[in-house]
């Protein structure tokens, strides 16, 4: 299925490569370090940018954000860092590893994710307080896990929490299995997994809006890719991309 | 250098090139040690050791890795028994799969353990049914997790010592009157001793530092299934003080007892 | 005597597609049967069946009129059942265990308590006269040493039959010379029936009481060592029964084999001694020879036996001896069984070792 898609998306770049024109001097790698749950939104995105810029070849490192920012602070030869929380991207900021301000190019929810089927039953936030169910939440300080507290904060609930995942994959691949009944995790994350687990609605006044934060890193060794790259992402083509897996406008 | 010129004198010198290439060596293990001791919050480091995540973390690696070595020495020596003495179709084929957790990313070990022992696996669905008993989530998958990737060392070893054990002595106490179990007690286990200990610190070892399947097959829970590893990793993400310390923990513990055990028992080696 | 005392034993046992052993053995009580052959020959598969780390595949072990293995009736009796004391080549002594509890293993296995396990081995220590050596490792012994601990290891458990595997071939020189009679006195102690497994026919025509020579899995001639040495049926026998071998007493250059009296060249050599010369180094002739140095008698030659290129000659008193010449000497010599010759020896042909 993604690589149908891909391919559609690919085509609809390529047809409007030639009216947006491909950034001039840009060539080479650009290595993109990006939140885990914007992977399958930014293959599309590299697949579609180098149809357009075919002199550059984007190369994305995935994991969660706090652990790429790490990477950054340590000096990691970086590009570009789309981070899933602007607390992560603020670090890097803070630290003057950024070229300028971080712009927000996306925005996501939260939903329940639940196995196929849903065999627990579960119908809401209220139901991670019970001891019974085999509950997972992304870890302290993984943007997943911030926000994923946020909303049970919320709805005043204190989870029974069974295991604090690294990142929103790893909480994903235990739901899909069937191994947790419940987590929370991002809307963009249930679409990406195409029917393999359930959403389940978080209503509004228990819901966080999350804002994706992407910024060129300061001594990148590809400052003229790093720039396409980025605009690309911040163009009508990109947001188009970033709707079509389930992201807001900002 | 012709052949009159090396005295005894000069034999004693090792040649220069092996000696950097050596010292080389050394650096490889030690270079990680200094960036570690860099970048310790010695000041903190007092309150980090006693603060409750590495408390609870140090209990559940302590639990974790004695329970899989405990398991790995009790299936791991008869299942080397089995390999080094008793030839059987598929021998061949079994060696390999007792050394694949060696190879196999420990995340995709771990995945196949959530696979067959999970919830809805095929072994830990019935279980699950049958007891309620859930391994995930909980300190028995931190042991089974570290036993799947530290049994092989200990198999491996025991094997090997087992092999090279000349089958006679086993014989000669045979006709000397003793039964099997005799032999092995009195004979087979006195005269591996030094590999068996060595293939129970080196499961040990390997155990403790488990990460990959831990993570993936019994999750992460502080007091529940957080090892030490497990810690230092959630803890670099959110508190690298906690992280670093964590790390030294693991240095000393380990080093300690590798030291120990090598001076002990480990001469022969 | 009881004609089930003793072994009594048929083993069939095939190794590879190549290699069948197929021997009957009969062991009397008391007695001490050499198994003589070369490497390769299924010695080792012997020691294996009757010690039972091996089950045959036809045939029967019995001792003392107990079925030990028997294939047809499904009898297989463990090793740790069998009472058959071994002395491994090597000798196999436990290296984690001192002697003493070397010794004691077997009574130990028997689940005899430590304390007396302990002290009767100390008695068979002293028997042997190495009671000092009780608390060392069997890597601190001598081959000769080691070689009373793995005996008295072996006959502690009181055993029905003894084996000995190469019992002198893991030591050098000397130190078998010394331990041969103190093996023949050590064996006297074990009244059951022994058998010396061996290559080396020295070995085997001074502990045996009867050899059984064994070669490619099948025994080619039972004799008694006097029947080995002199009248050889097969090429390999002829071989290794080569060394005339005398036992004299020697004084200032002369040795004395009964009342014959022999030159050799060793004139430091005093007492008891072994007496070799090989076959080819004796020279038959019809005149007597010339030169003093020589040692030469007269006597008639009581055996001719062709062994393809080879001839061998028995000679009769004073001093028998078998002789190797080609075939053209012999037609050279044209001399028949009972024809007169003469035989001679230089001294330095004859090596001679204390005994």
């Amino acid at each position: 299925m993604k690589r149908i898609r891909g391919l559609t998306v690919t085509l609809v770049a390529a047809s409007l490569a030639a009216a947006a024109c491909a950034s001039p001097g840009a060539h080479g790698e650009v290595l993109v370090s990006t939140a885990s749950s914007l992977a399958d939104a930014f293959e599309a995105l590299e697949v579609a940018f180098e149809a357009a810029d075919p002199e550059v070849n984007v190369v994305l490192n995935l994991d969660g954000s706090s652990a790429l920012r790490e990477q950054i602070l340590a000096g990691a030869p970086v590009d570009v860092f789309a981070s899933a929380d602007p607390a992560n991207m603020d670090a890097i900021v803070a630290a003057g590893d950024t070229d300028g301000e971080a712009l927000v190019f996306a925005g996501n929810r939260l939903e329940i994710a639940v196995p196929a089927g849903n065999p627990a039953a579960v119908a809401g936030l209220e139901e991670f307080a019970r001891a019974d169910l085999l509950i997972g939440l992304c870890a302290v300080g993984v943007p997943c896990g911030d926000y994923g507290r946020q909303a049970l904060e919320k709805a005043g609930v204190v989870p029974s929490v069974d295991t604090d995942e690294p990142n929103v994959r790893a909480l994903l691949t235990k739901i899909e299995a069937g191994e947790l009944d419940a987590g929370i995790v991002y809307v963009t994350d249930v679409i990406a997994l195409n029917g393999r687990v359930e959403g389940i609605v978080i209503p509004d006044e228990q819901n966080v809006l999350t804002e994706y934060q992407i910024a060129t890193i300061a001594d990148g060794p590809n400052p003229a890719g790093s720039t396409a790259f980025v605009n690309f992402v911040l163009s009508p083509e990109g947001r188009s991309i970033l709707e079509e897996y389930g992201f807001v406008a900002p | 250098m012709t052949s009159k010129s090396t005295s005894p004198r000069r034999r004693q010198q090792p040649p220069i090139a092996l000696v950097i290439l050596a010292v080389a060596g050394i650096a490889v293990f030690i270079v990680p040690l200094i960036g570690l001791l860099a970048r310790t919050p010695w000041r903190d480091l007092p309150a980090l050791l006693t603060s409750d995540v590495v408390v609870d973390a140090l209990r559940i690696s302590f639990i974790a890795s004695i329970g899989a070595t405990a398991i790995s020495a009790v299936l791991g020596v008869p299942l080397a028994w089995l390999l080094a003495r008793v030839e059987f179709p598929g021998r061949s084929i079994v060696r390999g799969l007792v050394v694949l957790p060696l190879v196999l990313p420990p995340v995709v070990g771990g995945a196949a353990l959530l696979f067959a022992l999970g919830r809805r696996g095929i072994i830990g669905g019935p279980l699950h049914q049958m007891t309620g008993l859930v391994l995930p989530f909980s300190i028995w998958g931190v042991v089974i997790a570290a036993t799947f990737v530290a049994m092989p060392f200990l198999v491996i070893t025991v094997e090997g010592a087992l092999r090279n054990l000349d089958p006679r002595f086993e014989g000669a106490a045979a006709t000397l009157g003793a039964g099997r179990w005799t032999v092995l007690r009195r004979v087979t286990l006195p005269m591996i001793g030094p590999s068996l200990a060595a293939g129970l610190a080196l499961a040990w070892a390997r155990a403790l530092g488990e990460f990959g399947a831990t993570i993936t097959f019994a999750g992460n829970l502080q007091g529940r299934t957080q090892t030490l590893p497990l810690a230092v990793f959630v803890a670099l993400e959110t508190d690298r003080g906690a992280a670093v310390a964590l790390s030294l923990i693991m240095v000393v513990i380990s080093l300690t007892v590798l030291i120990v055990l090598r001076e002990r028992w480990w001469r022969p080696l | 005597m009881n004609p089930l005392a003793g072994l009594d034993a048929h083993l069939v046992v095939s190794r590879g597609d190549e290699f069948t052993l197929d021997i009957r053995l009969r062991v009397p009580r008391g007695k001490t049967v050499a198994l003589l052959g070369p490497n390769g020959a299924g010695k080792s598969t012997v020691v294996a069946a009757l010690a039972g780390l091996l089950p045959l595949e036809q045939g029967h072990i019995a001792l003392d009129g107990r079925t030990l293995d028997d294939p047809d009736d499904g009898v297989l009796v463990p090793a740790e059942e069998r009472g058959v004391g071994v002395v491994f080549q090597d000798y196999v002594l436990f290296p984690h265990l001192t002697v003493v509890d070397n010794v004691a293993f077997g009574l130990r296995s028997r689940n005899v308590k430590r304390g007396p396990s302990t002290a009767e081995a100390k008695r068979w220590l002293e028997r042997f006269g190495i009671a000092d050596l009780a608390g060392r490792k069997p890597g601190d012994l001598s081959g000769g040493q080691a070689q009373r601990v793995a005996l008295a290891r072996a006959l502690i458990t009181d055993p029905d039959l003894l084996l000995l595997d190469e019992p002198l071939a893991a030591l050098d020189a000397t130190t078998r010379v010394d331990l041969r009679r103190t093996l023949t006195d050590h064996l006297a102690q074990f009244s059951g029936p022994r058998m010396v497994i061996t290559h080396d026919p020295t070995e085997a025509f001074l502990l045996a009481d009867e050899i059984h020579v064994i070669e490619n899995g099948a025994i080619t001639q039972v004799g008694t060592p006097d029947d080995i040495r002199l009248r050889p049926r097969t090429p390999y026998i002829a071989d290794l029964a080569g060394s005339n071998l005398f036992i004299g007493t020697a004084h200032e250059g002369t040795v004395t084999v009964g009342d014959h009296q022999i030159s050799v060249a060793d004139r430091h050599i005093d007492g008891p001694v072994l007496a070799a010369v090989n076959p080819r180094a004796i020279v038959i002739s019809l005149a007597e020879p010339g030169g003093s140095s020589r040692n030469s008698w007269n006597t008639r030659v009581e055996r001719i036996e062709h062994y393809g290129d080879r001839v061998r000659l028995q000679t009769g008193a004073p001093l028998p001896l078998t002789a190797e010449i080609t075939p053209a000497a012999l037609d050279d010599l044209r001399i028949a069984e009972g024809s007169p010759v003469w035989v001679s020896i230089k001294a330095t042909e004859i090596s001679v070792e204390r005994d």
